[in-house]
């Protein structure tokens, strides 16, 4: 039996295996991009205000700064409390082009031991967690050159 | 004219993990800073209640559940949520009333019975609360936040965990002076690196906890003060609650990316930078004129931070301070006299009232044990959640 794939929040991401992108939104009239996605007024204070377009982010970043979570978070995190807790990194990658920083999971195998501040890494999609009818997607950040 | 408030009374329940309402602490503290202020309920002109979030609803409404708890005589009445500067927003909206003439003395209250383990998020499908998201999508914590941070710091300046370790054996050893704080117990650095890792690469004992507690002020203005036979009160001069300034690049609890600095290029302070420079501009001072610092030492990594953000050193350079032992109790400037965070943990609407009793008692010289010797002028920091600034100036 198998589950359908549903993103674990509207909007933020589409593709497959290289095509796979985070999307933000872009104002027309200042350039600013907004990750999560603003799609009501942009933010610029210095800016009158343009219409907010989609615009898939870039594939590749830098590493800001990361961490990992050794104890099981609370709920709304959805995790198995029947089996033992996985530790899982975070990272937190600048985008140069975008000039933004956005946070996300490391891809299953990545640990802190791997990472460091400034190398290289690129959204891959991923799974949040899975139930019986749906796996929820996600993105997730690996480092470049590591094993499809 | 004066723009200064008196602070007439200061008072707090101890923390810790009572497992009491949240009402019973904040009664209890405000009937100390009633009692301090020599100040009768009754003759209270308005009560200000730092809202408490418990299950995530801010909707016990403070000030006036304090009001009831203490005895209904129809006094003006506010609630303030601003997260963890909420306590600092109470302070202001009582500091305005003062100003502005509305009231004489108001009575400022916080109190909160925090959740075991890591604060989360209210119940329910909330996909528009981008703390909510950051949870579901993430099971980014606070903790995951300070561990960003402490890396960060690693990495940009060269910080150690031994350094981060210093801090929470500081704290904590000011703590120890502290019949308020939770934890009442010197902790070594061995102690520390002995701890599990959380997030890391901080502890558990580089983290605060969550606890219990409750602190209360009566403020009123400078005129009631010395009617009331206080010549010389100690006085707040400034209260900051400044937002960040767009586009806000450091990634900030609980949001899962920065504003994007593409349109606009970013300001050449930080927003807690922006939050402390807005208080010394307020009251006409700067860090040279401070005696003592009360900072949110969330983590021990995030006190290094705010000793650059309150302009004490230079960027990078807060572990050498801390190493230098400027800060420690009889060095120039000593930071989170009162134990801090580390000692007391964290209970959300009272923090920052709390910061301003420890404050007001070094600047009367009635700090006990943990006394800065001469002080004259303070200064608080912290941050609340979504962009609240909160900083207050008290000077004697
Ligand atoms: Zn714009």
């Amino acid at each position: 039996m198998s589950r359908t794939r549903t993103p674990a929040v509207a909007g933020w991401f589409s593709g497959d295996g290289n095509g796979f992108r985070l999307l933000g939104t872009r104002c027309s009239s200042c350039a600013t991009v907004f990750f999560p996605r603003e799609d009501d007024h942009c933010r610029n204070p210095y800016c009158a205000g343009g219409s907010l377009e989609e615009m898939p982010l870039s594939r590749r970043g830098r590493i800001w700064s990361y961490t990992d979570s050794r104890y099981r978070p609370p709920s709304p995190y959805v995790s198995n409390p029947e089996l033992p807790w996985e530790p899982y990194a975070l990272i937190a990658v600048e985008l140069p082009d975008e000039r933004i920083v956005v946070l996300g999971q490391a891809a299953p195998g990545v640990t802190v031991a791997d990472l460091t501040v400034g190398m290289e890494v690129e959204v891959v999609p991923g799974v949040l967690h899975e139930d019986a009818e749906t796996t929820w997607t996600t993105w997730h950040w690996r480092p470049t050159g590591v094993g499809e | 004219m004066t723009r200064d408030v008196a602070v007439l009374g200061a008072g707090m329940h101890p923390w810790g993990k009572w497992g009491r309402p949240f009402v019973e602490y904040g009664t209890a503290a405000a009937r100390a800073a009633l009692t301090d202020a020599d100040v009768e309920w009754r003759d209270v002109g308005s009560i200000v209640g730092a809202d408490t979030v418990r299950g995530g609803y801010p909707g016990y409404v403070a000030g006036a559940t304090f009001a009831k708890a203490l005895g209904r005589q129809g006094a003006r009445v506010a609630s303030v949520y601003a997260a963890c500067a909420s306590g600092a927003q109470a302070i202001a909206a009582a500091r305005a009333q003062i100003l502005a003439g509305l009231a004489e003395v108001v009575l400022v209250v916080g109190a909160d019975a925090a959740p075991k383990g890591f604060f989360r998020p209210a119940g329910g499908e909330r996909p528009d609360d981008p703390d909510w998201l950051r949870f579901r999508l993430l099971g980014a914590t606070n903790p995951a936040y300070f561990g960003l941070y402490a890396r960060r710091r690693m990495a940009v300046h060269g910080d150690t965990p031994e350094d981060f370790a210093l801090v929470k054996v500081k704290n904590a050893a000011m703590g120890a002076l502290n019949p308020y704080a939770r934890y009442r117990k010197r902790v070594t650095a061995e102690e520390v690196s002995a701890s599990a890792v959380v997030a890391d690469p901080l502890r558990l004992l580089d983290i605060c906890a969550t606890s219990d507690g409750g602190a209360a002020l009566v403020l009123s203005s400078i005129d009631f003060a010395q009617r009331h036979g206080v010549p010389r009160p100690v006085r707040i001069r400034a209260v900051s609650t400044v937002t960040p300034r767009f586009p806000n690049t450091v990634l900030d609890l609980p949001d899962i990316a920065t504003d994007s600095a593409v349109a606009v290029a970013a300001a050449g302070e930080t927003f807690r930078a922006s939050i402390t420079r807005a208080a010394y501009e307020e009251a006409g001072i700067g860090p040279e004129d401070l005696s003592l610092a009360e900072v949110y030492d969330l983590s021990t990594a995030l006190e290094l931070q705010w000793y650059e953000d309150l302009g004490l050193c230079g960027a990078g350079e807060g572990a050498k301070l801390l190493r230098e032992g400027v800060t420690a109790p009889g060095g120039r400037i000593p930071v989170n006299a009162s134990g801090g965070l580390a000692s007391f943990g964290e209970a959300v609407p009272a923090q920052a009232i709390a910061q301003v009793c420890e404050l007001t008692w070094q600047l009367r010289g009635a700090a006990g044990d943990r006394q800065v010797a001469g002080a004259r002028v303070g200064i608080s920091a912290n941050q609340g959640l979504f962009g609240h600034g909160s900083s207050v100036v008290a000077v004697r």
